[in-house]
């Protein structure tokens, strides 16, 4: 058994339970085995997954210790390949296959993890569907885990491509879980289609990509970026409409409007899909391809701007929601920018550490939230209140999660955001940096809004809220755990350190800032509890009066900036405009043209039937003109 | 003497496709025929005869022949036209006219 043996077995295993549940209908239709189908797929891929992390760990451990040149001596990574369109006379034009690296394994091992868990949990979720729907559910779920780790895996950008679309399918068919239920049908829609306005931006780069290369493959790619072979303007425009797939993905600035809606899926699927998985694929697609990206300076630039930017938009329309699971949606979008902003700074590592602990406590976040819902029955944050006396382990786990988001020592999200601000910092970024700052503020103040008004305050729900069953309390705890542990990664502790093992690079380590930077942060992420703690605990300060003294820029945030607004517009002016347009087109100069030449058709031969008499001596004198004409023009040529 | 032959099988030709364009009954439409392909048999011997080849006395039979058999067809289609139609002037049968 070889590394790559055992990724393509991790890819097997939730491939074989979506095959299943997907080819076989009774099992599909019987609900708790299709659930346990695609729990034995998910934790199969998760047992290998973490035995595929700890082998690259040994190899590389054994390699730092004996201080035998870069780390492991995966320099090239380790890749198994099979030709998928072979050409006689040349290498195959693309080839299937996985890229095992420490990147790639540590990825897979995040996804198998909050995948298996998000199963877990779902069982307790949606105890109440019915058994039909609760197949589906897990087919979707299964063929997602598969589709999702075949993108980690992948080794070409024609097997992401792929896989990528796979992912957004998955997460079409999941957000419309509920089918009948009309919102959330527009909102499968809506993620579909804004994500593939990204997605046709990523296929076109891929292929002027190819054009001037002629190969899929990273590897060969990094290579000719490295030579610099390429002509500047052109690798910029490939790997900008590259970037433009991770936008749409990620949901940046100003492609981020699909996320909000997105919750319409069930809980699971938000904390699955779209806050711990499949939205972080662009980062990792930049992390993956970073060695492209290093070579177009500017791009890189653009996506810290548009990353913190972003930050900082979602950030503010964070704070005035009042469903529960879109104040964390807006959190997700927020988090990505800073992911985004860490790897256009030239923090990569920074950027991907952040991916790792956000996928732990959001993905916490997303199931305590779910937990709540399930308990009082409605995502309104203002008609739920004082739940921390009716269910503490949820509040537990969910005051842990925010605090990890607002980054509060010695949580996770404390190294992680303090490495991406780090990074932020020594690019000499400041404006970027600032927006940045600021986010950390307003993270803190809007996570803590949603905790004041859910499990504290002076409002009571209604009826009797508890618990969740033990097989939600369970995920719930491991990934609390994790938050809490992911904080490992990011010090200095272990012999090999997280950053130098992903890296695999004896000399790479976290971006660390000047001395202020952690003061600082720390600061205002307290600075934006207390000042929630102010306003939605002690009341000291009336939200009214609030919302009164910033009236018009309130409603702005409330409308969302008017970006669904604005799109709705573009929409009627540019494609509806341009329908009618092409309508008019075709109406009256392509049905003209036609009309047109069938009436001179029609005319032309009610003229010419004059000429056809019927008499038989007629077209005889026909016949002998012609022979006498032929005959002249024989006597004259 | 090749000429005078040939002379004879042009004036004759000339003369059956004049009977052919101007003859309104297709009984004298089809002696047109008649004398525009003997023209041509005259013209076929006459090269067989110069020309010292046995290929134009072997057309010319052939020709005889097919004309026979035209002959005979073209009139059985007359006497029908003229039992539907009661008639045999061309300018009267103009069923095809568009």
């Amino acid at each position: 058994m070889t590394e790559t043996g055992l990724a393509l077995a991790i890819l097997a295993a939730p491939f074989g339970a979506a095959l299943l549940l997907g080819c076989c209908p009774p099992i599909r239709r019987a609900g708790l085995p299709a659930a346990v189908v695609s729990l034995v797929g998910s934790g199969a891929a998760l047992v290998m997954a973490v035995g595929l992390v700890s082998w690259l760990w040994r190899g590389a451990l054994y390699a730092a210790e004996a201080r035998v040149g870069p780390v492991y001596g995966l320099i090239t990574g380790l890749i198994a390949t099979v030709p998928w369109l072979p050409q006689t006379g040349a290498a195959p034009l693309a080839t299937f296959g996985v890229f095992v690296d420490p990147l790639s394994a540590a990825m897979a091992t995040l996804v198998a993890l909050v995948a298996f868990l998000v199963q877990l949990y779902s069982l307790g979720y949606l105890a109440g569907e019915a058994p039909g729907a609760l197949g589906r559910y897990y087919f979707y779920q299964s063929l997602f885990a598969f589709s999702m780790l075949g993108l980690v895996f992948a080794p070409d950008f024609l097997q992401m491509f792929i896989f990528w679309e796979l992912v957004g399918l998955c997460s079409y068919l999941l957000i419309g879980f509920y089918y009948q239920r009309p919102a959330a049908a527009a909102a499968a829609v809506k993620a579909f289609w804004v994500t593939k306005l990204g997605d046709v931006g990523f296929m076109i780069g891929i292929v002027l990509l190819w054009g001037k290369t002629g190969t899929f493959e990273f590897l060969p790619l990094f290579r000719v970026a490295g030579q610099g072979a390429l002509d500047a303007g052109y690798f910029a425009l490939c790997m900008g409409l590259i970037y433009l797939g991770a936008i749409g993905k990620s949901a940046q600035f100003p492609l981020h409007v699909w996320l909000p809606d997105a919750m319409e899926g069930p809980t699971p699927v938000s904390a699955l899909i779209h806050a711990a998985t499949m939205v972080a694929a662009g980062v990792y697609l930049v992390a993956r391809t970073y060695p492209l990206f290093l070579a177009v300076p500017d791009v890189l630039t653009g996506i810290a701007w548009i990353g913190a930017f972003t930050a900082l938009l979602a950030a503010t329309l964070a704070l005035v929601q009042t469903d529960i699971k879109r104040v964390l949606a807006y959190s997700t979008v927020s988090q990505l920018g800073y992911m985004m902003a860490a790897l256009g700074a030239g923090a990569p590592l920074a950027g991907f550490f952040h991916l790792v602990t956000h996928g732990f406590f959001k993905g916490l976040l997303f199931l305590a939230a779910g937990a709540v819902i399930h308990a009082v029955a409605t995502n309104d944050m203002f008609q739920m209140g004082r739940l921390g006396g009716a269910m503490p382990k949820t509040a537990t786990v969910f005051v842990v999660g925010a605090l990890a988001l607002a980054g509060i020592p010695p949580l996770s999200g404390f190294f992680s955001k303090e490495a991406v601000l780090a990074g932020v910092w020594r690019a000499g970024l400041s404006v970027p940096f600032l927006m940045l700052a600021l986010t950390v503020l307003l993270t803190a103040f809007y996570m803590f809004r949603a905790i004041f008004l859910t499990f504290y305050g002076s409002r009571r729900a209604a009826g009797h809220p508890h618990d969740p069953p033990a097989v939600m309390l369970g995920p719930l705890w491991v990934l609390a755990f994790a938050s809490v542990g992911a904080s490992v990664l990011g010090t200095e502790w272990p012999r090999l350190t997280f950053a130098q093992f992903v890296a695999r690079d004896l000399g790479a380590s976290l971006p660390h800032g000047p001395g202020w930077l952690m003061p600082l942060s720390v600061g205002l992420a307290v600075a934006g509890i207390l000042a929630a703690w102010a306003v939605y605990q002690r009341e000291a300060l009336s939200t009214a009066a609030v919302i009164a003294v910033l009236g018009p820029l309130v409603r702005a945030v409330e409308r969302g900036y008017g970006f669904d607004a604005a799109y709705a517009a573009v929409y009627r002016a540019v494609l509806l405009g341009g329908a009618r347009v092409v309508g008019w087109i075709d109406r009256y100069l392509v049905d003209g043209v036609v009309n047109v030449a069938s009436a001179w058709t029609l005319r032309a031969g009610s003229g010419l039937r004059a000429i056809q008499t019927g008499r038989a001596q007629d077209y005889l004198y026909g016949v002998t003109a012609g022979l006498l004409l032929l005959l002249v023009i024989w006597a004259w040529a | 003497m090749l000429k005078a032959y040939l002379l004879v099988a042009a004036a004759v030709f000339s003369i059956g496709l004049f009977g052919v364009l101007t003859r309104r009954n297709a009984i004298g439409i089809l002696l047109g025929i008649e004398l525009m392909l003997n023209a041509v048999n005259i013209n076929l011997v006459a090269f067989a005869r110069y020309g010292g080849s046995m290929a134009g006395w072997v057309l010319a039979l052939f020709t005889i022949a097919i004309t026979v058999a035209e002959v005979a067809v073209g009139l059985a289609i007359v006497i029908v036209i003229f039992r539907v139609r009661r008639t045999v002037e061309a300018d009267h049968l103009t069923l095809l006219r568009g």
